[in-house]
Formats: C-alpha cells, structure tokens, sequence
C-alpha cells in the first residue's frame, strides 16, 4: 500500500535584539559566562513587571510580512502557565490566541518542483532559561531567561523530509535577510519541532499525529522526518496504531524515541497577561515596518539572472547566502572593463568558495575584498596574467592580504606575451621534443596540447597560453 | 500632644520650623512601637537603626535647605511592597527572611523625598485576607478593641496608623485591602486609580486590580503621601503617563454644587444598623455643606463578588507560581525529585487560604471551565464598569459604607471563607472597574469605628478627597484616638 505523509513544523528562533524581551538585560548569549545577564526581570523575583520590547515585536511583524502574513492590528500576550526550573516565573509570557502574524506562506522548491508551504501564524514570546546537567546535578543559566523568541508554525502542508528540509533551509535564509535572526540550529538560536501523521493513499482522515522533537540540526531534521515516516507505515502495515505521543530524535543511534504520551496532554491555561497592554499595530505603524523590508531571495534570485544575465543555477547558488550576495554585487560594481558578471560568479562559486570552504571562514572575513577580486579579474581580461597564474595570485591574496597587482609585480608573474621571446622558447621546446613536432606535422593534431604544456612548464605558467599555440602552428608550418 | 500623635502635616510643619528634627520624631515613634507593639501587632519587622539614621539624613537633607512634606516623616510599609535591605514576606512563610535586591518604586520615591522606612507591617499572606489572621506570622490586633481584627489585608498599616506606632502608611488594595481596614481602625485610607501608582515592586496579587495607597490618619496626609507616590514608571506598562494632580492645594474647595450618589443597591440585608445610619448622618453633613445626594442604581452589584473571586484567584494562581523553592524563599531541601521539591515547598510555605486561592484561579482556567468561569467574569466585569460609568455620569462621586459591619472578633469568621469574603462587598467593584475611592470615619458603634467611602471617577482622587476633607473638617471622627 502507498501511503501519505503529512507534516507541520514549529520552528522557534531567538531574535537578535540589544536587550532581552521584557528587560533591559543584554540579549548576548555566546561570550557571557552564566548568570551575568541576568536582572530581577528575568529571575522572576516578587514584584516584578515586563516591558515590551518594541525591536522584538518589530522583528516579528517584519518576519511575518516577510512570510506574507496578514498583520492584525490588535494582538496581545498571554501566560503559558507550567512548572520548570528553566521558568522562573512559573508561567511564560507569550501569544495564545491573537499572535502578530498570521495566515502567510513561503514558497519553496523541491527537487525543481515549486511549493507553496502555509504558515498558519508568526508569535512572539520569551526564551526560558538554559538547563545544564552535569555531575549528577541540574544547573540554570538564566543568560538566556527573557531572551526574545518568534515562533513560526505552518500548515500541514508538508508531506516529506524533503519538504522540511527546503522549507527551512528557505525559513533561516529569509530571517538572515531579515537580519532578525542569526538562525543557527548549532547553538539553539533556531529550533525546530515537527508533527508527523502518515495515512494510506486516498484516506480521507489524517492519520494520528507524532511530535518529534529535539531537532538540532538540518541534518537531524532531515534523518527524523524519514526515519519517523517509516516507522509510522511499519506500524500501520503490522496492522498498528500510531500512538498520540511526542518522540525524540536520538542522535546517537539515529532514531526516534517514545518521550512521553499526550494523552492527559498539559494544560497550560493561558490567560490574558495583565501586566502588558495589547499591542496595536496601527496602519502607520505597519508601513514603517514595511519599508524596512529588504530584497528577499526570490526577488534577489531573479535580479541576478535578469540583470547581471548570470546562470540561474549560479543566481540561486549567489543568493542563498546574503552576504555571498552582496560580494557578487559588490565585485560585479567594482569591476572596471569587460569584465562579465558571469566571470565573478564562476570566481566567486568556484575558486573563492574553495578557499573559503578550505579555511572554514565565511565571506565577511574574506581577506580577498570584492574590489581586489575585481582587480585581479581586470589583470586576467587585459591579458596581464593568464587564468592559471591568477589561481595562484587569488591564493596568495588569499593568504597574505595583499593586492593583485602587488603580488603580480613581486613575483614577476605577468603573461609572456612577447612573440619574439615566445618564438625562441617555442623553437627550443620543438628542438627538444622532435618525436611529436614530427607526429603533428603527420597530421595527429592534438600533440598541440603536450607541446603547449612545454612552453608552459618552461615559463613557469606565464606565458600567454593561447599565443604559443599560434606559434607553435606558425613554426611547424613554416618547417615541414 | 505627643509627637508620634502629630499627623503628616503637623509634623511637616514643627520640621520645617525647627521645632523637632526627624530624629525626635523617629526616635519617638520607635518608642510608641517598643510600648504598644506587643499589645497591637501590627509589624512583622521593625528597622529601628536603619529608620534613624534614615531620620539623621533627613535632618542633614533639611540643614541644608531642602524641603518635602514627607523629608523626615517615619513611615511604615505593607510587607508586600519590596524594600532593598529590609526583609519582605509578604506574611508568608514562603519568604520568610527574604531580602529583595531591588526597591519598589513607590518606596524608591519615598526615599527620594527623604521619608523614613520605620519597617514592614503585617498583612494576609499575599494580602489575601481581610483580617490579618491569615498572616503566617501573627495576627494584628484592632487598636479600639484588641480582640477584634483590624480588618485586611493591609490590617498591619491601618492598626499601625490607629495606635500611632507611625505618621503614615502605604497600604496595596485588590478588593477593599486598604479601605476596609481603614474603616475598621478609624483612619484614611485612598486606594487610588488602576494606573496611577506604579505596581513595580508590590508582590502581585491580582495584576490588573492591585494598587499601591496611602493609609494615615487624616485626607489631608493621604493626599501629600498619594502625590509622592503616584505618576507614571516606564517600568509599570499598566501605569498612566498623566500629570499628578495637585489634590492638597483643592482640598478645602468645599463640596458646594457638587452631586453625591448613593448607590441603592448596597444597602442590604445584613447591614450592621448602626452602619447604615452612621452614612445616613454623614450624607445630611454633606447636604448641609451644599452636595445634592441623589440615588443611583448599580445593577450588577450582585455579581461583584463572583466576578472578583473568579479573576483575582486565576490571576493569583499564576503570579503565585514562581515561588517554586528554587530561586530564593521557602524551600524543602528532603525532596527526592523535581516534582516532590514543588510539592513539599509549596505545600509548606503556603498557607491554606493562599492554597484555596491558587486552587480556586487554577479551575478557573482550566481547559473546558475557561469560558464559563473566567471568560464569563471578564465580561461582567465590563457590565460592571458601565455600571459605575453610568452612575458617575448622574454625580460627580459615589457615597458607601466601606464595610456592612464594624470590626469582627478575631478567630470569628476564619472558619468561614465566604463569610469573610463578604466582608469586601462595598469595596471589590471599585478595583473590577479600576477607578478611585478613599474610606474615612464617620461614626462608632460599641467604641468600634465605622467606615464609609467615596468612590470617583478615574484620576478623580483630587475631587475624592475634597470630598472627603469636607465631611473630616465638619466631624471630629478622625480625631478620636483608641486607648492603649
Ligand atoms: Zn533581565
């Protein structure tokens, strides 16, 4: 029997902001040791009271637009009430029934066929805190208690890991965009949660529904979703019944794992929370935000290819990345001369993502500016240097800093393209290598290339590759 | 005159003319409460060294010329409102010993002023309660009759205020907890508009009915004390950015012209006599002054209660969750896991009514009884508002009794929540619709005061308290002292 899979996610992600979202604290969770973000706010200490922090709710209005979310002009927050040491008030201040975004979607592609994915609703809460259990005991870290948190729910309109993984590769592109989140799954800064269902093909009824949780990178997203597909149609298969309970993704040994039964489910008895005014987004409000709204990968996508008239393959590759986007264009404006744009992304794709790939840095980093990419080009199209030499020139500006046209003249890397200088290497090489001067003469052509190769080696790669040939086809002529 | 007898505003003055400093009066003060505290009861914690040198500073503050109505007045503050450096317990067990690391803001402003922190007085654990007996501590005595209670849950302030063991008291007010021991001890209690004193550091009870007031011994000192205390705090997202008003320099306007209501669904069944005619009396001084009594209708009065025991219990049963044992106060250290650890804390270091609370707001918000229960009240909640909006719009204030009866004996209704709850009926409305009322003496049964209350429009507490100060200056109630 074939079966249908069905899937929603919840993807939560920690909104980059200067202080946490009911308090002053600083929102800075890689260098701080524990507890020294931290202030009676975020401890829940008696006789607190939150302030809304408006970058955090702005954060979140721009995702949803982002996510072409209807925005509501009345939202408020409300208390999920549960005990846990990572909870220090006992409840958390989030959005229950009137959240900041909602009814959007996200339009993703999935092995090259296009999806439209819905997005049920975008809302804003606090982080908790962060447990840390070692040496038989539990500590907290209240650093992260407070921290501002979006959570963005789809639809069910998943139906594969491939859709899940699209889907959120394509999610934490557009929060980067957005510059709201850093959207990193490693540290915990972008979680996600998925509700899996399988049912035979051409059931009208959705099947029973599994949470799985503890997805802490792509990849594990990518391995649950399978996994817990298959082990839903190998329980209906044995005849079974999918059980209503919430599973883990064992890294380890790469399963997923009963966590607890949602029968009794928790009941968390939201409430209005009185100590916040609801939030009112009026319309002046809302097209502020909209005008902060950047290009987002799509548009970006289609720009490269209409205006730059670059590859598709190349514009999506360029564009994943904003920054990587922003280098291309940069490099393209600084490039004087004919140039192509087409040109900077092959360099850009090719040899600078092998170096950067090589020393695990990202392209803000790169010691190689876009204006010296573009410098280096410029040597490559006026015939200065041949494209060999300027690999080795882009890995020496890559490791020293330096520029092209330094390194160029230090190492006396520029192009032989003298003919006279040429002609007497050519003769020599033709002297040395009688054997296949004689085989091209008889007509095998293609001993050209060996004895081009010479020329080469003897001028250390300078010489202008495509001029030795001509005079190599000159001499054997000019010979026979 | 004794100097802890002097009011606010008779101690402001003999300060600012040089007659006594701060420490005589902090030093006299410190010796009432040595002399009557055994007998009353009305602190949980005394600060004497930090309230002199506190009174030192405020004489140093006046040498050199600066001048507050409050610079140099020892005060005392309900334990639920947090002090840096003076433990808060919010008269339970479960802070027994707790030390805030922060001040509230009403205190913040309070020291700004240069008032004197005398120590923290008693309440209802949470300031749930309108006795004092469910303090985990002690109960508080009525200074005009030490076996009866001195009303709740700001008993510790108002009791304090009545025997002079202060010049001056901050009280916090979900459903009558400053007005009703008001009129229980015969002194002047304001609770003042949802909004307009900052919550930031009163351990919240019910978040959107909770307000910070002044208890003293007369109007005029309840306004000096609401003008230091109230404004807007960017902290406070519930607190009103609007100017305080000055309510001292109106305050003798007179009540001339003025319209007062007598709402008519509040004179009820089970209304103590003499209470009734003791607001009978006080609604003739008024007419004699110029105010026009008319009768007004209240039609929702009778869901008040409900309505109020509904949300202030659901909203309680969330703020009352983080005290979990963990953080800071109460906490069993034989707990053999997570879950037992909350069990056994809060078990212990609750006490039983502050746990039939947290019971009663849980079922209210749970799943399946939300609508019914706490949705359902939110609505009323809005009926009763327009209630009051259409009687303010007939008069300019609303004239009650604080209580249906004087002062009860201790021990009398502890074993009867409901009838205790009862206790509140002429107060809780005024918090469901968030706006002002002040409860002062005006009359006494078997040497017990008697409490009636004005209750004004939103930001009215200026006209409130011309109200009020009319009536004080025509009576002599709020110049009888109790016998110690
Ligand atoms: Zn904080």
């Amino acid at each position: 029997m074939e079966y249908v899979a069905t899937i929603g996610m919840e993807v939560h992600a920690q909104i980059l902001t200067q202080t946490k979202m009911f308090c002053g604290c600083p929102n800075e969770l890689t260098s701080a040791a524990p507890n020294t973000h931290t202030c009676p706010v975020c401890l829940g200490m008696p006789g607190v009271l939150p302030v809304i922090n408006r970058v955090a709710v702005e954060a979140t209005v721009l995702t949803g637009m982002a996510l072409n979310c209807t925005i509501p002009s009345f939202s408020k927050f409300d208390r999920k009430n549960y005990h846990y040491p990572d909870l220090p008030k006992g409840y958390q201040i989030s959005q229950y029934d009137l959240p900041l975004c909602t009814s959007g979607h996200l339009d993703v592609t999935v092995e090259g066929d296009a999806r439209r994915i819905g997005i049920r609703r975008v809302h804003l809460e606090e982080d908790t805190a962060r447990l840390v259990h070692q040496g038989g005991v539990s500590l907290v870290d209240f650093n992260r208690s407070g921290v501002p948190l979006m959570e963005i729910v789809t639809e069910a309109d998943l139906h594969s890991a491939e859709d899940a993984y699209a889907y959120l590769s394509k999610l934490r592109q557009i929060l980067r965009y957005l510059g709201v989140s850093t959207g990193n799954m490693e540290d915990g800064a972008m979680r996600c949660e998925a509700n899996i269902s399988v049912r035979p093909e051409g059931a009208e009824v959705l099947g029973t529904k599994v949470e799985v949780k503890n997805l802490n990178s792509f990849r594990s997203v990518r391995m649950a979703i399978a996994y817990e597909i298959e082990r839903q149609i190998a329980v209906l298969e044995q005849g079974g019944r999918v059980q209503q309970v919430t599973m883990g993704w064992d890294e380890t040994n790469h399963r997923t794992l009963f966590q607890r039964s949602k029968e009794g489910a928790e009941d968390y008895r939201y409430f209005p929370e009185p100590d916040l005014p609801p939030i009112e987004v009026d319309e002046e409000w809302r097209a502020g935000i909209r005008c902060r709204l950047p290009e987002l990968p799509d548009e970006k996508e289609e720009r490269f290819t209409q205006s730059y008239g670059i590859r598709e393959a190349d514009a999506a590759l360029l564009t994943q990345d904003l920054q990587v986007a922003n280098y291309f264009e940069a490099a393209c404006a600084a490039c004087e001369g004919p140039t192509s744009p087409q040109t900077v992304a092959n360099w850009v794709l090719g040899d600078l993502y092998r170096l950067l790939g090589a020393s695990g840095s990202d392209i803000q980093a790169c010691p190689v500016r876009p204006e010296g990419l573009a410098s280096l080009l410029a040597l490559v199209e006026s015939g200065k240097i041949n494209g060999t030499t300027a690999k080795d020139v882009l890995n020496e500006m890559f490791a020293s800093g330096r520029s092209a046209e330094e390194i160029v003249k230090n190492k006396g890397l520029a192009q032989i393209s003298d003919e006279d200088t040429l002609t007497e290497i050519v003769l020599s090489v033709l002297d040395q290598n009688p054997g296949p001067a004689q085989q091209y003469r008889e007509g095998k052509l293609q001993v050209l290339g060996f004895l081009v190769g010479q020329v080469m080696r003897q001028t250390r790669g300078q010489a202008n590759a495509q001029a030795v040939a001509e005079i190599i086809k000159t001499e054997l002529a000019r010979q026979s | 005159m004794e100097l802890h007898e002097l009011t606010i505003r008779q101690a402001h003055e003999l300060l600012v003319g040089r007659e006594i400093s701060s420490v005589d009066l902090t030093a006299a003060v410190l010796a009432r409460i040595r002399a009557v505290e055994d007998r009353v009861k009305a602190y949980i914690h005394v600060s004497a060294d930090s309230a002199l040198a506190s009174a030192a500073e405020a004489d140093r503050r006046r040498a050199a010329g600066e001048d507050h109505p409050l610079l140099g007045i020892p005060l005392a503050i309900k334990d639920v409102i947090v002090t840096q450096g003076i433990p808060t317990t919010c008269g339970s067990k479960m802070l027994q010993g707790f030390m805030p690391p922060y001040d509230s803001m009403v205190v913040s402003r309070l020291r700004r002023a240069g008032a004197v922190i005398l120590g923290k007085t008693n309440t209802d654990e949470f300031a749930m309660g309108s006795t004092t007996e469910n303090s985990r501590f002690h109960t508080t005595h009525n200074p005009w009759d030490l076996s009866r209670v001195p009303g709740g849950s700001s008993g510790g302030s108002a009791a304090a205020v009545a025997s002079d063991e202060c010049i001056g008291s901050l009280g916090s007010d979900t459903g009558g907890s400053i007005r009703q021991p008001a009129g229980f001890c015969g002194v002047a209690g304001l609770k003042p508009t949802y909004g307009r004193v900052s919550r930031n550091g009163l351990v919240a009870f019910a978040s959107s009915l909770d307000q910070i007031g002044p208890i003293c011994k007369q109007v005029a000192d309840c306004a000096m004390l609401f003008e230091t205390i109230a404004g807007y705090d960017s902290k406070d997202s519930t607190s009103v950015d609007l100017p305080v008003p000055d309510c001292l320099g109106g305050i003798a306007d007179g009540v001339r012209g003025l319209r007062l209501g007598v709402p008519k669904e509040y004179f009820v069944d089970g209304m103590q006599p003499e209470v009734n005619q003791a607001i009978q009396k006080a609604l003739k001084v008024w007419e004699s002054l110029g105010a026009e009594i008319v009768e007004v209708s209240m039609p929702h009065t009778e869901y008040c209660l409900s309505v109020y025991y509904l949300l202030a219990t659901a909203e309680a049963s969330a703020n009352l969750a983080r005290f979990d044992g963990i953080r800071y106060g109460y906490s069993d250290h034989h707990a053999e896991s997570l879950w037992d650890g909350y069990t056994a804390s809060r078990t212990e270091g609750f006490g039983a009514e502050v746990k039939r609370r947290i019971m009663l707001g849980t079922y209210a918000l749970s799943a399946g009884y939300y609508d019914a229960y706490y949705l359902k009240a939110q609505k009323v909640r809005t009926l009763i508002k327009q209630d009051y909006d259409r009687a303010l719009e007939q008069c300019d204030a609303l004239i009650t009794p604080t209580s249906p009866t004087t002062a009860y004996g201790i021990g009398e209704k502890v074993n009867d929540p409901l009838e205790m709850y009862l206790s509140d009926i002429y107060t809780l409305s005024l918090n469901l619709a968030g706006l002002c009322g002040i409860a002062i003496p005006c009359g006494f049964a078997a040497g017990l005061p008697i409490g009636l209350q004005i209750q004004g429009n939103a930001f009215a507490e200026a006209e409130i308290m011309r109200v009020a100060y009319a009536y004080e200056q025509a009576t002599e109630w709020h110049l009888a002292h109790p016998t110690l």
